[in-house]
């Protein structure tokens, strides 16, 4: 047998090795090697011409050198010298030299296509392996152009070495991966089927890979494959194991090639009855070989006999036609889950938990329930304990999810924090979807808050409470279970978000009882109000008014809260402005209007649950596709989620019949029909548009209130003596939320309100806007609220457009405004010295990136408005970097879906003028100009 | 009802292939990196200290596989170095578990016992035996008999 010794070959190249371990510091190795860089490149450019020797030398030091994290610049073309050398050794550290450090440059890029090229048409098998192990390694598009020609040609060639073809067919799998469209199918497809047929095992190996990658992506071209594909594997599992000689490893016959043969088969439905039955002996003498007792103690014998098997199992799984065998594997994987070795109780979990998803062995799966729990108790890896978590998953049904459910809510008490969410979301699926009955349920998700609160996300809470208001049977049974679990002393926030939720719809249920009274309900919340965060106190806020509505008792209670500063002067916006909100609302409301502004909220409507969309999410790339959908279901969910409804939204949910006299009201998307021609005469044209996508001119004035949001999120986008549109908006990164109310100003209900944004064929790829429709129907005084989501795509210019279309008294009413969704919304602020400030200032110093604009003031020109506005531009404001403290400066980046961009601004003012000179200067150019835009017209 | 399932397996399989190979000591220092997928030189840094991290922790009681981004890395030590293949998380474990161990037992009758030193000086005569065993990211040939002729004839050669 051959070996070699240490560093034979070249023995400079084992001197520098040395020297360099012997250091003993960084600095030494750097020394070393700079002191060696400069020899070398006066070795490449003395005047004596290198010998080959000296030159694979020095190339395979330079190349150690790049391995030991070093950057390269020279020696490429020493390297490429290399490859035309006629010695192997030299050949072989030129084309590693290229392997490892490929280039793009493009000159270099044809030499080295020439040299491979040379080898290619050498017939000497050493130097043709060489050149296609270069081509596998790079696998460039280049040389995609260059050889998948040629490559099959060598491949399916009757004098090709053996040893060249298994390279020539990893290599046109490799460029087949890379540049598909570049291979050509053939003649020769149906001859490298047949290389599944031949003589050297090793060629049928490398093969079956090939063919694998290409029958996925052309089953038909393929088929023929399947029989070739059987008929070996049956020869290999058949065979006796010295059969194989070169190919048995610890007395299992070819193991690597049974496994791609398996693979291969996977890509294909059960073959035809003919073969079927071949294929099925093959997976019992697997299945049965797996029972003989084993040939060698070793675990390499063992890994190699179940590798086959495991991949056996695998495509019994994938055909799921074969019941014997499914609970053949089922009962084999059993037999590993004990098994002393982790890896195979590892893979047995994994494995099973495909086979519990088939009708055929579901039942056999079940079985193994004890064993399974057992693992989750006992295992010590934390990945097979949660290979047991999913198992326990996919196995579970009615008849065992009681069980389930339990053990999976005491293993979250010491369950590994990287795994809490996950068992959270199992568990709550789990509870919705078997329960029989709803109060276990309700008891299973308060336990889920419990144990592990802080991993109960808002999808879980918001699904209990839709299935509680869904269902009344629970309703009281939840009341009582909340305020129970409430009395604890310590419990946690979405306890009591869930407490506060349920109690202020069905408070009243358990009211009857002292123990319960509506002033002791309230207390017990309250007692816990001044500990939670800003959203749970909003919540609370909301079921103190819905108790006003439900317990008039309260009332002066609730509303001495109410009134306290620390409510009515919260520093908080949205709480302040619920206590002033729902105090007034306490006070000059009378009973009936409360009776119907806080009314039980309507069942939620049916849809996927929000938290198996979550956890599909959490599931990654497997099912990648479905994420799209998961967003959106999340984001309409988010908007949906069970908020107790304030006034406003509560007005939506009661339509008024008389919309659905109209035959509109189901269908509030619906363009608005042209109104009867009692109009006024005003409205001419908007009589003769049969279409909402015909937009009215822009409401005058509309450009003014425009410009006024660009440098802040609140306000009032429009009025007119009808209707008053208000903003309310809110941006992080590329993301944004904003809330639209419509204001009926008059006492006569707006029917057939329809409103609807428009994104102009420029705008729409770069910006993402998705809301709901609104109730069409606005009652006189009322006021109806829409939630847009924004998500910036990329960069824009264009505003969009919202059109509202809505009948009153009679007449057809048309109004557009621009929605105030910039680009500079999705502006992040960055803080930076002086100095970085111009350096970076100056590499963006391409005249494309800048863009300035020199105007007059519209404004008083007051430093700190100034300043005010900058900063509500959005980019951060940077103090002490102009080195004219009259200037103002300032960076931000730009997030949208797709990049970020930085961004620099310089605002002069010049006070003697009134005149201002405002520089942007981004990394793009149309961003410069927009921002440019949007800001000049501030001052 | 098959096609449709036929379209899933296809969709699931793709790029079904080795990503890297990596041998490291336990200290962390690389001996072989074998990259089949482009990553930019950053990246393969961030690559190598991850897979150390995650691997190192690690004690004979847990099992040769880690979880690893959207990967799985199979792995195995031989006294201070880490011998790890990166693959697809639908991949046959086993079958790369033992291509590791068949891997090493090839090196060991190369180098006549093999010792971290020999990787180090012979570096590049390491990523000839990569070559002849796995290319394109695919197993090559499994048979020791075969690859240490093939070897012997290379070394021949020089």
């Amino acid at each position: 047998m051959p070996a070699v010794s240490k560093g034979d070959g070249m023995r400079g190249l084992a001197v520098f090795i040395s020297d360099i371990r012997n250091c003993k510091s960084k600095e030494a190795e750097i020394k070393r090697i700079n002191k060696e860089l400069a020899n070398i490149r006066s070795k490449f450019k003395g005047d004596k011409a290198l010998d080959g020797y000296s030159k694979k030398k020095y190339v395979c030091k330079l190349l150690f050198i790049f391995l030991l994290g070093h950057d390269i610049d020279f020696g490429h073309m020493e390297a490429v010298n290399l490859l035309s050398s006629n010695r192997y050794t030299e050949k072989q550290i030129g084309y590693l030299f290229i392997s490892v450090l490929v280039n793009s440059n493009s000159e270099l890029i044809r030499l080295i296509n020439n040299a491979i090229k040379n080898d290619l048409a050498s017939r000497n098998p050493t130097f043709m392996g060489l050149a296609l192990h270069c081509i596998a390694s790079v696998g460039s598009r280049e040389m995609a152009e260059a050889f998948a020609g040629e490559i099959p040609k060598v491949l399916v060639a009757g004098d090709t070495m053996d040893s060249v073809k298994q390279s020539a067919a990893l290599c046109l799998l490799r460029l087949y991966r890379t540049s598909p469209d570049l291979v050509p199918m053939g003649d020769w497809t149906s001859r490298v089927v047949h290389l599944l047929n031949d003589q050297h095992l090793g060629v049928v190996t490398a093969a079956t890979s090939l063919i694998t990658t290409l029958a996925q992506k052309n089953p038909e071209e393929f088929k023929t494959s399947v029989s070739l594909a059987v008929s070996r594997l049956s020869r290999i599992v058949t065979s006796a194991s010295t059969d194989l000689q070169d190919y048995t490893y610890y007395f299992v016959p070819a193991p690597w090639l049974s496994v791609k043969l398996l693979r291969l088969l996977q890509c294909y439905p059960p073959p035809d009855p003919a073969v079927r039955g071949r294929l099925t002996e093959c997976l019992e003498t697997i299945l049965n070989k797996a029972q003989e007792p084993p040939k060698s103690k070793k675990v390499q014998h063992s890994n190699a006999k179940n590798a086959v098997l495991f991949e056996a199992i695998s495509l019994i799984i994938h055909h799921d036609s074969e019941p014997n065998l499914l609970v053949r594997a089922c009962n084999q994987l059993g037999q590993f889950l004990q098994h002393r070795e982790t890896n195979l109780r590892y893979l047995a979990l994994e494995s099973m938990c495909t086979l519990a998803s088939s009708e055929f062995s579901h039942e056999a799966v079940k079985t193994h329930i004890e064993t399974v729990i057992n693992a989750l108790k006992t295992e010590r890896d934390v990945s097979v304990r949660q290979r047991a978590v999913d198992l326990l998953y996919a196995m579970c049904d009615r008849s065992n999810a009681p069980q389930i459910v339990a053990e999976m809510l005491s293993y979250l008490e010491t369950a590994d924090y990287s795994i809490r969410e996950e068992i959270v979301l199992k568990v709550a699926i789990l509870a919705e979807k078997y329960a029989v009955d709803y109060t276990w349920y309700v008891d299973t998700i308060l336990n889920l808050i419990r144990i592990a609160g802080d991993y109960v996300s808002e999808e879980v809470w918001y699904r209990v409470i839709q299935i509680v208001i869904n269902r009344d049977d629970v309703q009281g049974y939840a009341a009582k279970t909340v305020f129970e679990a409430l009395q604890a002393p310590a419990c946690h926030e979405n306890l009591v978000k869930v407490g506060g939720y349920i109690l202020g719809e069905f408070g009243n249920l358990i009211a009857g009882d002292p123990r319960s009274s509506p002033l002791i309900q309230f207390n017990l919340l309250h007692s816990k109000f001044h500990l939670c965060s800003v959203p749970t106190r909003a919540l609370l806020l909301s079921t103190y008014i819905k108790f006003v509505n439900l317990f008039p008792e309260v009332k002066p209670t609730i509303q001495d809260v109410l009134r306290s500063d620390s409510q009515l002067r919260n520093a908080d916006v949205e709480l302040q402005q619920r206590a002033v909100e729902y105090l007034r609302l306490s006070t000059v409301a009378s009973t009936d209007i409360l009776a119907t502004v806080l009314e039980e909220m309507p069942p939620f409507p049916e849809r996927e649950s929000s938290i198996l969309a979550k956890l599909k999410k959490k599931k990654g790339p497997s099912t990648v596709t479905d994420l799209e959908d998961t967003k959106r279901e999340r984001s309409v969910d988010v908007n949906g989620g069970p908020e107790p409804a304030p006034a406003s939204t509560s007005a939506m949910s009661t339509p008024s019949p008389s919309a659905d006299l109209l035959g509109l009201g189901a269908a509030p998307a619906a363009p608005a029909g042209p109104p009867p021609s009692s109009g006024g005469g005003g409205l001419l044209v908007d009589v003769f548009s049969d279409s909402a996508s015909v937009v009215a001119p822009l409401a005058p004035g509309s450009e003014d209130n425009f410009a006024r949001f660009v440098c802040k999120n609140n306000g009032v986008l429009f009025e007119n003596q009808l209707l008053q549109i208000g903003l309310k908006s809110e941006f992080r990164q590329n993301l944004g939320r904003m809330f639209i109310f419509y204001g009926n100003k008059t006492s006569t209900q707006f029917l057939n309100f329809t409103p609807t944004l428009i994104c102009s064929d420029d705008l729409q790829p770069n910006l993402n806007l998705q809301t709901k429709p609104v109730d069409p129907t606005v009652e006189g005084g009322a006021q109806v609220q829409q939630v847009v989501n924004i998500e910036c795509v990329s960069d824009f210019t264009e505003a969009p457009v919202l059109n509202i279309q809505f009948r009153y008294g009679g007449t057809f009413q048309n109004v557009s405004v621009q929605l105030p969704i910039t680009l500079n919304k999705f502006f992040q602020p960055t803080e930076m010295a002086s100095q970085d400030f111009f350096q970076r200032w100056k590499q963006l110093s391409n005249p494309q990136q800048e863009v300035q604009n020199i105007f007059k003031a519209k404004h008083p020109m007051d430093t700190e408005v100034t300043k005010a506005k900058i900063i509500g531009f959005g980019s951060a404001l940077l103090e002490e970097v102009d080195p004219n403290p009259a200037n103002f400066v300032g960076a931000g980046i730009i997030h949208t879906k797709t990049t970020q961009i930085g961004c620099l601004l310089r605002l002069e003012p010049n006070l003697q003028a009134q005149m201002y000179r405002l520089t942007l200067r981004t990394s793009k150019e149309a961003v410069s100009q927009r921002l440019c835009e949007l800001l000049s017209a501030q001052f | 009802m098959r096609l449709k399932r036929l379209g899933e397996l296809c969709k699931r399989r793709e790029g079904l292939e080795i990503r890297f190979i990596l041998i490291q000591n336990r200290a962390g220092k690389t001996r072989l990196a074998k990259w089949y997928m482009q990553f930019d030189d950053d990246e393969k840094q961030k690559l190598i200290e991850e897979v150390h991290a995650v691997v190192t922790v690690r004690d004979a009681k847990h099992t040769n596989f880690v979880e690893f981004r959207n990967f799985k890395i199979i792995y195995r030590r031989y006294a201070g170095l880490y011998f790890c293949i990166c693959v697809d998380v639908n991949d046959n474990n086993l079958a790369y578990l033992e291509a590791i161990h068949n891997f090493v037992e090839v090196l060991n009758e190369y180098f006549h016992n093999v010792c971290e030193l020999d990787l180090v000086f012979n570096f590049y005569k390491v990523y000839t035996v990569v070559d002849e065993m796995f290319l394109a990211g695919e197993i090559r040939e499994t048979s020791q008999t075969k690859v240490l002729k093939q070897l012997l004839m290379l070394q021949s050669l020089e």
